[in-house]
């Protein structure tokens, strides 16, 4: 099998090279921050450093991290490290819990950007040959407008549909013949249903690659879209903090997303002790953006909770792998003082014929006890006339849930699509516990 | 002698059966018998409607859940005894029953029935020369 890699160069490196490129551009990085964001400077004057004790990528856990509430702070330009006239582009958080938090792009910073998106899209098998179709929003979220450079530098033709119209998705998808679909899995999830429920015949379409990111997903929910779909699911990852999507990536071995390392290097940290772990321990994962211009982030706290791995992966590449998310260090609920995330939750459902990957958590608290709810659509396949046999459904669910996550949950069977579809990020979890 | 049945999953909220009934008399597809089981958390309509095919399909558009299931009815004087024998016959067939729903509006008792073989429960009672109501006969009532 031939395998396509955008850059070989960089994307198969030796370490030890590697290593060279990222101290050189560390170094590089933090005296831009240090001459050029008041912040950066601040920070580490207060910790007793300057540019000149960072050296190499073995310096790098002297610097300060930084965090979401960082950039809050210096709403909305002050981390910048370029004067307003260098920057071309802005991009910035939804804001649900505050201040938007805001992103700056030198015209480099853009080119970069499409430099790491081709690489994504390269390891997924697409090409010039190939239509994608862009249903990420498109705005300023950065989902969009990531894959659309990306689809270009690789020279596909880029359908930029943006999110939603549903109807008018499978239109095109249909009549241009699109190749490529980029969207949320929870999305692609969602037009893998209409489609089911159209007039058009999947045989009809040429759809074949899916580029999925933005929220969390677990591999069933991969097997389960790739299933419904008929087409291979690719993962991708990034945050609008560090660039947007083209942080990380699948390629076709599907072993962990290959970081793009000489542009954001990783650490994984210890979330309480903010500690560095060792290879394949789980914990927070932290980026460096070291060619960054407009906004270089020094040791961002992604809040994502995963593993590194080192390893030459089978398909050349040498890029450092993480392995997919298993959750976040924010969002993760504390009921009755047991850590939980809603991925858990979905692996279990994922894993029972039975149901549909759609749920939802509802976390509340009566006298002063937590109480967990999980509400799951009854769908029509496995629907039975027999109220024992929904009750047995309901008690299957119940015991395969409370044997993994160690807690008692009240399973309420819901009518099918009843559970809210989004077509962006999806919603698991209503935790009534925060609104009293 | 067996008669399709349906069954639609309902959630517990007000207006719900509601919409099951007015989306079907929109079709004009008529219904010959329900009954409604209910639990604290959801509950199950089960009706046979006209046209069991035209009903499940216009009800799935409406995204409910539908289940088909065999049952099938007979009539039994309206009398003391007269369920006692018939369903003894089952029993001595040893056939089971899920459920049972019924009314008698006069001279005759009119029982919907689904035994766990409706196929062996319809020999059976015809066997015993029980008035067994066929699906066409209970689209006419």
């Amino acid at each position: 099998m031939k395998i396509s890699i955008w850059n070989r160069h960089f994307e198969t490196m030796p370490r030890e090279q590697m290593k060279a490129v990222q101290s050189e551009r560390l170094r590089e990085v933090v005296e831009r921050v240090y001459y050029n964001v008041p912040y950066y400077r601040a920070k580490m004057q207060e910790q007793g450093i300057g540019p000149e004790h960072i050296q190499s990528l073995d310096d790098l856990q002297k610097l300060p991290f930084t965090t979401k509430q960082d950039l809050r702070d210096n709403y909305p330009f002050g981390l910048f490290a370029l004067p307003m006239s260098e920057i071309i582009r802005l991009h910035a958080s939804s804001g649900t819990t505050g201040r938007p938090t805001v992103v700056g792009y030198s015209r480099r910073d853009i080119a970069v950007w499409s430099e790491v998106m081709a690489r994504t899209l390269t390891a997924a098998g697409v090409s010039n040959k190939d239509f994608i179709q862009i249903a990420y929003g498109y705005g300023l979220f950065t989902g969009g407008l990531g894959l659309h450079y990306g689809g270009e530098k690789v020279g596909a033709s880029v359908i930029p549909i943006s999110g939603g119209n549903t109807r008018k998705q499978l239109q095109l998808m249909n009549d241009f013949g699109s190749t490529v679909l980029a969207c949320t899995p929870s999305y692609a999830s969602y037009l893998a249903e209409a489609i089911d429920e159209s007039d058009i015949r999947r045989e009809d379409l040429k759809l074949r690659v899916g580029i999925f990111g933005a929220e969390p997903w677990t591999d069933n929910m991969r097997k389960e879209i790739e299933k419904k779909l008929k087409i291979k699911a690719f993962d991708i990852y990034g945050l609008s903090e560090i660039i947007g999507p083209g942080v990380s990536f699948d390629c076709e071995y599907q072993n962990g997303l290959h970081i793009n390392e000489d542009h954001f290097i990783p650490e994984i940290i210890d979330p309480e002790t903010l500690e560095p772990l060792q290879e394949g321990e789980l914990g927070e994962l932290v980026f460096t953006t070291v060619t960054k211009e407009g906004l270089p982030i020094i040791r961002y706290r992604t809040r994502d909770l995963t593993r590194l791995h080192y390893e030459t992966c089978k398909c050349g590449r040498t890029l450092v792998r993480m392995e997919k998310c298993t959750g976040r260090s924010d969002d993760m609920l504390i009921i009755r003082g047991v850590n939980l995330f809603p991925s858990q939750i979905e692996s279990v459902l994922l894993e029972m014929d039975e149901t549909t990957p759609h749920y939802l958590l509802v976390v509340d608290r009566i006298n002063n006890l937590d109480t967990l709810e999980l509400h799951v659509e009854v769908e029509d396949r496995f629907y039975q006339d027999k109220i024992s046999e929904l009750q047995n459904l309901g008690k299957k669910i119940k015991h395969q849930i409370e044997s993994t996550i160690g807690l008692s949950v009240n399973v309420k069977l819901v009518e099918p699509k009843t559970i809210e579809r989004s077509e962006g990020k999806a919603k698991r979890v209503i935790d009534k516990r925060t609104l009293k | 002698m067996i008669i399709e049945q349906l069954s639609v999953f309902l959630e517990n909220r007000s207006g719900r059966l509601h919409e099951v009934f007015e989306i079907l008399g929109k079709a004009n597809i008529n219904v010959s018998a329900c009954s409604m089981a209910d639990t604290s958390e959801f509950g199950i309509l089960r009706l046979i409607p006209s046209d069991p095919a035209g009903a499940r399909e216009i009800l799935k558009n409406n995204l409910f859940s539908v289940n088909v299931s065999e049952v099938i009815s007979f009539a039994a004087p309206n009398s003391p005894g007269a369920l006692s024998k018939a369903l003894k016959i089952l029993a001595d067939a040893n056939i089971g029953i899920e459920y049972l729903y019924g009314f008698s509006p006069g001279d005759k008792s009119f029982i919907v029935l689904r035994p766990d073989d409706a196929q062996k429960a319809v020999e059976e009672f015809q066997k015993h020369e029980m008035e067994l109501i066929s699906a066409s006969d209970l689209y006419k009532f």
